[in-house]
């Protein structure tokens, strides 16, 4: 699927407790200089820092009974 | 001009074998397929257990003929009125039970929620199989698991003329997800097929119905079920979050089974990619194809509820009789596999 349109920015969805949503695809550079590519329509970026799939969302911020 | 139904049609030449019936209903309904005028009489259906193997083989036989049907089978009989007469009394036991036995939430939010939250110590058939797998096992769980996997996302697909605006646009999106992209290989259904390779089972579509317990045929019956009717659109909708929410972290302990007993790339590689393609699967299904639906159609958040809560209901059913069976050292397995342990570890 193309990227967002250049007409527009690319939209990306917060939320207080859980992954950043961006249009996809997206190329993500890591600290290392590294890059990891995803070409979903969505990807979930990790913000809690837990996932075993950085810097992808694995679920692992989910709340623990 | 109407001339009513055909009387000569021609039958599917390919496609999978009919299963062996298993009890009156489902003897009738294979039958009929297979050429004979005599369906179940509705004393038959009503004396059926509603979730037992009977019933529920027979309703998958209705059902599959919406899908790839069966060798030897007109497929016109997918709208044959007599049979459907036969599907709609099946599917009203079936639904009637559900309801009557179903414990519900008391909003979407709360049924939502809970499923959102990760037990520590779960007792499920995936925290089985990481933390105690065993190779006959592994691949039980895959062949029980293929009567749906090999036809993943397509029963959610009968839901998309039934949504629109948000709902439909998410809706679409992760089924495009779920059907690789654009990419065959990587069609989540053809993902599985190389699990099954990498567990040196049968990749054949159809190959293990007879093997599939009953409580496996009422998980994807219940799919079909919900993906065939307009008016069960909600409990879809519903359905297809509990899954998708359930999918991230079940994925990951299913990975960490393929690993544990030495399954091979393709078979971890199919739970990896859940884990991560089912985090935002979860979060598009929540926030917009829910989202879009109860702001288009607010009177069916029951029916959400119904169908997130059905589907839970289900799967503790099978992993019961799953974990039942393992755990007394037996098969789950209708018909066992040939034991192939041996050619592993050789």
């Amino acid at each position: 699927m193309p990227n967002s349109p250049a007409d527009r920015p690319c939209r990306i969805s917060v939320q207080r407790r859980g992954p950043l949503l961006v249009e996809g695809p997206v190329e993500v550079e890591l600290e290392d200089g590294s890059t990891v590519t995803s070409d979903r329509f969505r990807v979930a970026l990790c913000t809690c820092r837990r996932s075993r799939r950085y810097p992808w969302c694995d679920t692992s911020h989910r709340e623990r009974s | 001009m109407f001339r009513g139904y055909p009387a000569r049609m021609a039958h599917d030449p390919h496609g999978p074998q009919l299963p062996a019936a298993r009890g009156p209903v489902s003897a009738a309904v294979r039958g009929y397929l297979a050429g004979s005028d005599a369906l179940p009489a509705a004393r038959t259906v009503a004396a059926a257990s509603a979730y037992g193997d009977d019933l529920q083989l027979a309703l998958y036989l209705c059902y599959e003929l919406h899908y790839r049907g069966f060798a030897g089978v007109a497929p016109e009989r997918e709208w044959d009125p007599d049979l459907l007469r036969v599907r709609a009394a099946l599917e009203h036991r079936f639904l009637t039970a559900l309801r009557e036995d179903t414990p519900l939430h008391d909003s979407v939010e709360d049924g939502l929620a809970e499923l959102l939250v990760e037990p520590v110590e779960g007792t499920g058939v995936s925290h089985f199989l990481a933390a105690e797998g065993e190779l006959w096992q592994v691949r039980e769980y895959a062949v029980q698991r293929s009567l749906y996997h090999l036809k993943e996302a397509d029963p959610h697909a009968w839901v998309l003329p039934r949504l629109w605006g948000r709902a439909k646009a998410a809706m679409a999106a992760v089924e495009f997800d779920e059907w690789g992209g654009g990419r065959p290989e990587r069609v989540h259904a053809r993902l599985f097929a190389d699990l099954m390779t990498d567990l040196d089972l049968d990749t054949t579509y159809g190959r293990y119905l007879d093997a599939g317990c009953a409580e496996t045929l009422a998980t994807v019956n219940l799919m079909s079920l919900f993906g065939l009717h307009r008016s069960l659109r909600g409990a879809l909708v519903g359905h297809f979050a509990a899954v998708e929410i359930t999918s991230s972290p079940g994925s990951r302990r299913l990975a960490q089974a393929m690993r544990r007993v030495a399954a091979g790339p393709a078979a971890e590689h199919f739970y990896d990619e859940h884990v991560e393609a089912d985090a935002v699967h979860e979060q598009v299904v929540r926030h917009d194809v829910i989202g879009g639906l109860l702001d288009e159609e607010p009177h069916l958040a029951p029916d959400i509820t119904f169908g997130l809560d059905a589907t839970g209901y289900l799967e503790d059913r099978l992993a019961a009789r799953l974990l039942a069976a393992w755990r007394a050292g037996e098969t789950s397995l209708r018909t066992p596999l040939p034991d192939r342990e041996k050619s592993h570890i050789s």
